[in-house]
Parts: structure tokens; sequence; C-alpha cells
């Protein structure tokens, strides 16, 4: 069972970067007039932000916990932990955490390290180091989140090259013994593995020289084994199927309903299957903010990007909300905080 | 289930540019000009809000015409 309550723990602060370049969906060369608008309609992604060559996750990410260290005038020294949950790391090894300690100028005592997920991460991050916290053994946490997505994309394939944006975020967490405990329900499932995948460059198939050779699957859809494969229809169908179910089972284990929430807040996927997630769990639209239209889909970084972009000062005044995260994993789970006090802090862009 | 006629409608519906009437029972929806990968999925949505019915990818795969995806549905609904 994968339902708990963390005690003692609060969300402070949430600050997100992204790149500054845009890039226009209508201006794909791919797709025809007629595919852009289906696209655009379907999707909800118009416009997306794309990190140039040399701009890694850890530099958004970098520059979101500065905002932060600086609004908060936050003593470096007392930063005890720090995670950070990306799928597009510095390196294959070290941890990409450790590099973020030294350059954010942090303690050698703070506990540093890399989880990696991806559209589930920033629900999974938010539950590791709420953990990590509880006992008060640690005071301040950093949880850094983010990924750059379009480097493993081919944009040669209009299946996938028109869906995500690249973002990092920083959230800033607090002990604190007066909280009110945040409730997590958090799933797995290994079988479906396939569905969303960058199949070469690990240990269990290596690069070879096959790897790079491009393979047509269909006219505008070519892609090879370093970048990313996407099974469109089954994430659709796991998505609209897990994650309205999981929502309604930790409203059920905390015994509250949806009308008692103030947000929503969805991993950032696609309009069409967000909405049929949120009309199975009976949201209503005007609780369930997107960034779709202008960032498209910024995996681990969508929820808290989506809270920076469109809940900023919102979510001062002991809000509730529910976060909602689903994908690659296949790795699903949601959150409920309750009397929430978040500062959102205004978004930054990287040149 | 409703019939055929109402079940052709409301794909005809979530299809901007097609004129009311296009669609028969027989047709071939993958033939259609306005068929893409990205109408499968609406057509899932839709199929999954109207009638709390999953289709994967298989059965879209294995159905030809409008009336073997409703033959699908329907044998799903039962």
């Amino acid at each position: 069972m994968a339902l708990t309550s963390i005690h003692n723990v609060k969300i402070t602060a949430i600050s997100a970067c992204v790149p500054k370049k845009s890039e226009s969906n209508l201006d794909y060369e791919l797709l025809s007039e007629s595919e852009k608008k289906l696209l655009v309609k379907t999707t909800g992604i118009e416009n997306r932000r794309v990190a140039r060559a040399g701009m890694c996750t850890s530099d958004l990410c970098f520059e979101s916990a500065e905002q932060i260290i600086k609004e908060y005038k936050i003593n470096r020294e007392e930063i005890d932990v720090l995670i950070f949950v990306s799928q597009t790391l510095d390196y294959f090894l070290p941890a990409t955490s450790i590099i973020l300690q030294d350059r954010l100028k942090l303690s050698k005592n703070t506990l540093a390290f890399d989880i990696v997920l991806g559209c589930s991460g920033y629900v999974y991050g938010l539950s590791v180091i709420s953990s990590l916290m509880s006992n008060g053994n640690f005071k301040k946490g950093l949880l850094l989140v983010g990924d750059k997505s379009t480097f493993s994309l081919s944009k040669e394939d209009k299946s996938t090259y028109p869906l995500f944006g690249d973002a990092g975020t920083a959230t800033y967490m607090e002990y604190d013994p007066n909280s009110t405990p945040i409730d997590f329900n958090l799933q797995s499932d290994g079988s479906g593995y396939k569905a969303i995948m960058i199949p070469d460059g690990g240990t269990r198939s290596p690069w070879t020289k096959q790897t790079d050779k491009i393979i047509e699957l269909e006219k505008g859809v070519k892609r090879n084994m370093r970048n990313l494969w996407l099974d469109g229809i089954e994430v659709f169908n796991f998505s609209i199927r897990e994650a309205p179910t999981n929502v309604l089972a930790l409203l059920d284990y905390n015994k509250t309903t949806i009308e008692d929430y103030d947000y929503v807040v969805f991993h950032q996927a696609n309009k069409l299957m967000n909405e049929c997630i949120r009309k199975k769990i009976k949201a209503p639209i005007e609780k369930v903010p997107y960034t779709l239209k202008d960032f498209g889909n910024t995996s681990s970084a969508s929820i808290p990007l989506t809270m920076v972009v469109e809940l900023g000062g919102k979510l001062e005044q002991n809000k509730n909300i529910i976060l909602s995260a689903f994908g690659v994993g296949l790795s699903w789970g949601s959150v409920a905080i309750k009397r929430a006090n978040i500062n959102c802090l205004p978004l930054i862009e990287l040149a | 289930m409703e019939d055929i006629a109402a079940f052709i409608k409301k794909i005809e519906f979530e299809m901007d540019e097609i004129e009311p009437g296009t669609i028969k029972p027989a047709t071939h929806f993958r033939e259609l000009e306005q068929w893409s990968s990205m109408m499968g999925l609406i057509f899932i949505a839709l199929i999954d809000t109207e009638y709390n019915v999953t289709l994967n990818g298989n059965d879209l795969i294995n159905c030809k015409t409008v009336d073997d995806l409703y033959q699908v549905v329907k044998s799903k609904i039962q």
C-alpha cells in the first residue's frame, strides 16, 4: 500500500526557470496546416521552450535555487538536504546533485543525491524529501526537479518533437512541527516500461554502430535508438485509467472530497488526456491550471512550473491542493497538501 | 448502447473538418482524409468519455471500418 501521510514538513516556496528560446509548433515544417491545427487542438501545445546546446537541466535548477536562496536570504550552511530529480543528468556519473551542492556553495554536511524519474518525479521527490525531513534532523531542504527533454528528441519525429519543452525548478522545504500532514499515494508498474523509453545507452542495451541508424516508422516519424520512443496509445490508456483511480484512492484515504480543494495541478502531458482525467475525478475546470499552450510537456518540472506560472500569489492563504503526476516508468502518484502557504516566485528565463 | 447512427454522429462531431453524413458504417476510417494517429487518441478519449470503454492499441489496429469500431465498443459494454 503506497498511501502514506508525512508530518512536520512544509513547502515554503517554489521557483522555476525556462530557456528564453521559444519554438512554435505552428512553424514546425513536418506538419501540414491541418495537422498543426489538430495538434494544437488535441494536445493544447503551441509553444515550447528549448534549451540551447550546453544548457543543462542542472543550469535551470541552479538558477531556480539561487532565486529562492536570495529571496529568503537563506544561510547556505543551513541547507541540510539537496535532491535532484531528473532523467537528464549532467554525466553518467557522478550524481548531478553533488555537483550542484558545490555550485550552490552549500555545506559539505549537505546530504545530496539524485532520483531518476520523469513525469512522476515531482510527486515522488516531494515524498522522499519530506520523509527525510520529517523527524527534525534536517531543517531545510531543496528539491530540484526538471528535465531537458528536447536533448533526446528526434527533430524528424512529428509524433514526439512537438510535445516536449525544457524547464528546471526548485522547491524550498522546511521542518515545521505545526504543519498539516502531507498525504501521498505513489504507484509503479514496470510491465509498461517500453511505453516511454530511450532504448540504447544503458548497460542493458549499450550504444553500438546500430544505435545511430535512423529508423523510419512512418512518414514524418524518423528516430534512432538514442531518441525518445513514445507509444502514445499505451500512455494515453494508462494515464486515463490509473491517474483518476490514484487520486480518488487518496481522497478516500484522507477522508476528503474533490470539493475540499482549491486547485488540482496535473502533470502537463496533453490537453485531451488531462481533460479525460479531470472529468473522471470531477474537478471543475477553473480549479485545474494548464501551462501546455506555452511550455508543452516539461516532464518532471511540469507541476512546479504550472504552480509558478499559473498560481503565483494564489497559494499563500491556507489553500488545499492536489498534485497528480503520471507517465514514464510507468510511475504515477498524487499528493494532497492541505492548508498550504506556498510562495510561487516569478518565472526566470535563461538566455 | 445507442445505435450506430448516434455513434457516427459523435465521431463526426470530433472530426472538425468533415461534412456531416460523410461517414457510413462501412467507411474505412483510416482512409479518410482527416485521419491521423492523433485522431486515434481522439477516438479513444471519446469512447472512454461517452461509453466508459477502454480501447487499446490492438483494438484500434484490428478495426478497419466504423462498424468494426462500433462492434468492439458494443462488445466491451456488454
